[in-house]
């Protein structure tokens, strides 16, 4: 019997063993996970109790300081430049890993491996956009330059230098729940990243959409909808500005082709913006420049920021990295500050492509067959066979959708030819800009960036400002063209000098939101993609033209203003035409109560949330021909509708598509009102119970994984919204926030979120309450022997 | 009494060779120290599941108290516990325990053949 019992009990603890040690469906394997001594418990650091540390790393050439502030931000003082992008790379390893590492997988269309196969269609799409093919010839552009090439294989030695330091109880928590392990840190990988940025700010790009329209209504209503200026604007260099440059204002014709296309890039949703602006001290209290920018992404925790102080004998740096890549993006030194907001140019054209036969291997150029290039993607996937995807390269660039992918009953070959995939060298321009002295060193710096045009700020400690957009910036189309003619390719660019630029205007400042960069006169035609904004740049001149006395205060009010062009410009109509008869008494309410507001988004306003309420369903019920997932077609942006509403009564587009009735402006306002207190009602019960608007809208920070919602910050009260300078949607908003005063040589600055990575630490979302509040820190930007007394604790590394 | 020094042998040895052993290292310790000290078949289950449990748990809760819970306030939402990290000590415990408790009884077992 005993015998019996022992196997009996061998077996269960053999049992429980091989159960607890495996994955449970999605779930990580309980034996692993929970094990204090390796599990996640590893992964919660002690909140009070902090060590300095001395390390020994192979690979560095002298003794590196680091000096960890209360908001852990790292002050790094090397003695020589490959030292203090070695230990960029390691303090960034160590507080952002498995962020730098999963953003890689991400561009390079990587995730199937670690998420399994729902991420398979995204991670194609990446590959089909040739996302990977032009990191790869950055990668090869970037070896020809000897400096850059060795900096960044020396922040590609820190990296792994960390890595290596690593055992399994020390993986971030996101390695232990999705089950794999961090991998080697290469210059490819820091090419990735800046083609993933590419990415993310040039995928605003209609030309299906726009064929779309012309196919369904003609080119006229696309000249209504989708005009190329919106009819008032501040244009980012003043009007009146004289060019010194001939230029050539020839517009790329190319062949607009009525045709019908069932498959686009989705887009994230428009009205995002970034601010940037700097002032001259003819317009400061203190007689020297400020400078603020704030860029704005979607909201990500871990942040897509992270703060440093970077301090070697031939720069002094401090601002928002881009972990996984070198140097800073956004900041200032003791000479100049810069900062950056999207150019919003188009940098991608469609092309269709016509092949001999099924083979794909030629096809059709100027009469002749030319020879298809082929890219074989493997994708990995977690538990799951290898899937291969064969890219096929044209002129035209990589053929993005074909039968394959996409639409499966398609005939057509869709490719797409962008800036992003030949090789740059964008690491350079910050490189040169983290060291710049004046003027000079940041227009120098300026002509290594390429992809996609930025408007690059700039003040400096002597008093000059600037501003210039810079990018490659072929001469592009809005529609989808024939691939088969050369004629239809980029023949022309802009030459990089005559991108739009211009320092110390008599206004005394510069700006720049999203906007259209110049006035008729600039001598080049503007391909943009039709996203500009204007309400944001026309408020933030308003109030930079106010006064001469403006100090660090004016600009934190600037940052974190509320007012709400956009409304203030569709509101008066929708009040004036709503029929205030046919209202019950408390919508009666509503409208009295929208007739007295003062246009501000604010978190403490009721009135916002029935504002913001009414014109989503108008939105929606207005332009729903564009709806249709079928057929991508783009909404006519804020103004557009705006100025529709205000000056158009009939127009076809008032048209509800789900009636047979044909509706008219007046029935579509009184329409969406309904509709949108119908909702209001339904989720607070009356309209009197409604919540205010921070609480209403919710804004959330995403962990970066879907499947780790845990790990989100949610209910971020705050104001604001999409077309506002402080234009915090409800996922979306100001990803850094930086003040450069050059009076007192101070930067206030923060980010939503942390400076560690790890949820596990009390500085993984530290910042969020603040920033919700627009309130800032004092940047640390000191000499070692200060920060030696402020510090939380220091690390010490020597070879 | 008796019950007191087979578990602090066995949480003893499991905390040190848990520095560099797999997780699962606790069931052959606890295997092991029941057989050599002749430990009847209940109480090498009860010894070998209090040891664990105990080691488990103090050890997560010794963490967490200096993490101020942030850490696991997120993973007993992660988790659908509702934020309760409390229980997560227990599901911790549990499973150290119940895994040192089989295998500490299976030694036990043997010993008795």
């Amino acid at each position: 019997m005993r015998i019996f019992a022992f196997f009996v009990s061998s077996a269960v603890t053999i049992g429980l063993i091989v159960a607890l040690n495996n994955p449970l469906g999605p779930a990580p394997a309980p034996g692993k996970f929970f094990d204090p001594y390796n599990g996640f418990w590893q992964n919660a650091e002690n909140t009070s109790h902090f060590q300095n540390i001395n390390l020994n790393l192979d690979g560095l050439k002298d003794k590196v300081e680091v000096y960890f502030d209360d908001r852990l931000v790292p002050h790094v003082y090397a003695k020589n430049d490959e030292d203090l992008f070695f230990m960029q790379g390691y303090i960034t390893a160590k507080n952002r890993l498995w962020q730098m590492e999963i953003q890689t997988h991400n561009a390079a269309g990587r995730v199937s491996e670690v998420a399994g196969e729902k991420a398979l269609p995204t991670d194609r799409m990446q590959r089909r956009i040739g996302l990977g093919f032009g990191a790869e010839n950055s990668k090869a552009f970037i070896e020809k330059d000897a400096q850059s090439n060795d900096l960044i294989r020396a922040y590609c030695a820190g990296v792994n230098a960390y890595i290596k330091t690593l055992k399994p109880k020390d993986y971030p928590i996101e390695y232990k729940l999705l089950g794999y392990a961090p991998e080697e840190w290469t210059p490819i990988k820091v090419a990735l990243l800046l083609k993933n940025m590419a990415n993310m700010l040039s995928v605003y790009e209609f030309d299906i959409e726009n064929t779309n329209f012309v196919a369904k209504y003609g080119i006229d209503q696309f000249h209504q909808l989708y005009p190329e200026r919106d009819s008032f604007t501040d244009y980012i260099i003043p009007q009146g500005t004289k060019w010194d440059f001939a230029g050539d204002t020839t517009i790329p014709q190319g062949q607009t082709l009525a045709s019908l296309y069932n498959n686009a890039i989705e887009k994230p949703r428009e009205l995002n913006g970034s601010n940037n602006w700097a002032v001259s001290g003819s317009k400061t209290k203190s007689g020297k420049p400020l400078l603020c920018n704030d860029p704005h992404l979607k909201l990500n925790l871990p942040s897509i920021w992270y703060e440093m102080h970077l301090v070697s004998p031939s720069m002094n740096v401090y601002g928002a990295t881009l972990p996984g890549a070198p140097c800073v993006i956004s900041g200032f030194n003791d000479s100049i500050a810069w900062g950056v907001t999207n150019g919003g140019r188009d940098v991608r054209d469609w092309f269709t492509v016509k092949f001999k036969d099924d083979s794909h291997n030629e096809y059709l150029l100027d009469s002749q067959w030319v020879k298809t290039e082929r890219r074989i993607e493997h994708i990995k996937i977690k538990g799951g066979k290898e899937f291969l995807d064969t890219v096929m390269y044209t002129r035209f660039g990589p053929i993005v959708f074909d039968k394959s992918f996409g639409d499966v009953k398609s005939k057509q070959y869709l490719s797409m030819k962008w800036t992003a995939h030949q090789g740059s060298n964008e690491f350079k321009t910050f490189y040169l800009l983290n060291r710049g002295k004046n003027y000079d060193n940041y227009t120098d710096a300026l002509t290594n960036y390429s992809c996609p045009s930025q408007n690059f700020v700039f003040a400096a400690r002597n008093g000059d400002i600037a501003i210039k957009e810079q990018g490659t910036l072929p001469f592009t189309k809005s529609f989808v063209t024939d691939g088969s003619k050369s004629e239809n390719d980029w023949n022309k660019m802009i030459p990089n000098a005559n991108n739009p630029h211009i320092k110390n205007p008599g206004r005394g400042f510069v700006s720049s939101a999203n906007q259209f960069p110049a006035d008729h006169t600039y001598p080049y035609p503007v391909s943009h993609v039709g996203i500009y904004e204007n309400s944001r740049a026309m408020r933030i001149n308003r109030l930079l033209e106010d006064t001469n006395k403006m100090d660090v205060a004016y600009m934190q009010r600037m940052q974190r203003d509320n007012y709400n062009l956009i409304a203030s410009l569709t509101l008066p109509t929708l009040l004036r035409v709503i029929d205030r008869s046919k209202l019950t008494n408390d919508e009666k309410e509503v409208i009295t109560a929208l007739d007295k507001w003062d246009y501000n988004d604010n978190a403490d306003s009721k009135t916002t949330v029935l504002y913001e309420s009414w014109y989503d369903e108008l939105n929606d019920l207005l332009w729903d021909e564009m709806s249709d997932p079928s057929i991508p077609m783009k909404k006519p942006n804020a103004y557009t509708t705006a100025y529709f509403i205000k000056e158009d009564s009939t127009s076809i587009f008032y048209d509800n598509q789900q009636t047979g009735e044909r509706e008219t402006r007046d029935m579509i306002v009184l329409e969406s009102f309904d509709k949108a207190m119908y909702k209001l009602k339904q989720q607070y019960g009356s309209l009197a119970n409604i919540k205010d608007w921070g609480t209403h809208k919710a804004t959330v920070v995403h962990h970066m994984s879907p499947a780790l919602d845990a790990f989100s910050r949610m209910n971020v009260y705050c104001g604001g919204n999409r077309g506002i300078i402080n234009a915090t949607s409800h996922d979306h908003g100001p990803s850094w926030r930086m003040i450069v005063d050059f009076g007192e040589m101070k930067g206030y600055c923060l980010y939503p979120g942390g400076e560690s990575g790890n949820p596990g630490s009390k500085f993984y979302d530290d910042m969020i309450d603040k920033w919700a509040k627009g309130e800032y820190y004092v940047a640390k930007f000191e000499p070692k022997e200060q920060l030696e007394k402020e510090k939380l604790f220091k690390i010490t590394a020597t070879k | 009494m008796k019950l007191l020094f087979p578990i602090i042998a066995i949480a003893l040895v499991c905390a040190i060779a848990q520095n560099f052993l797999p997780w699962w290292s606790i069931a052959p310790i606890a295997f092991i120290i029941a057989y050599l000290l002749r430990l009847k078949p209940g109480m090498g289950f009860l010894a070998g599941f209090l040891a664990l449990f105990i080691l488990w748990g103090a050890m997560a809760f010794k963490i967490d108290f200096s993490n101020d819970h942030i850490l696991s306030g997120r993973i007993a939402l992660l988790f659908p516990l509702k934020g309760n990290y409390v229980l997560l000590f227990l599901v911790t415990g549990l499973i150290g325990g119940l895994v040192a408790g089989f295998g500490a009884l299976s030694g036990a077992l043997l010993r008795k053949n």
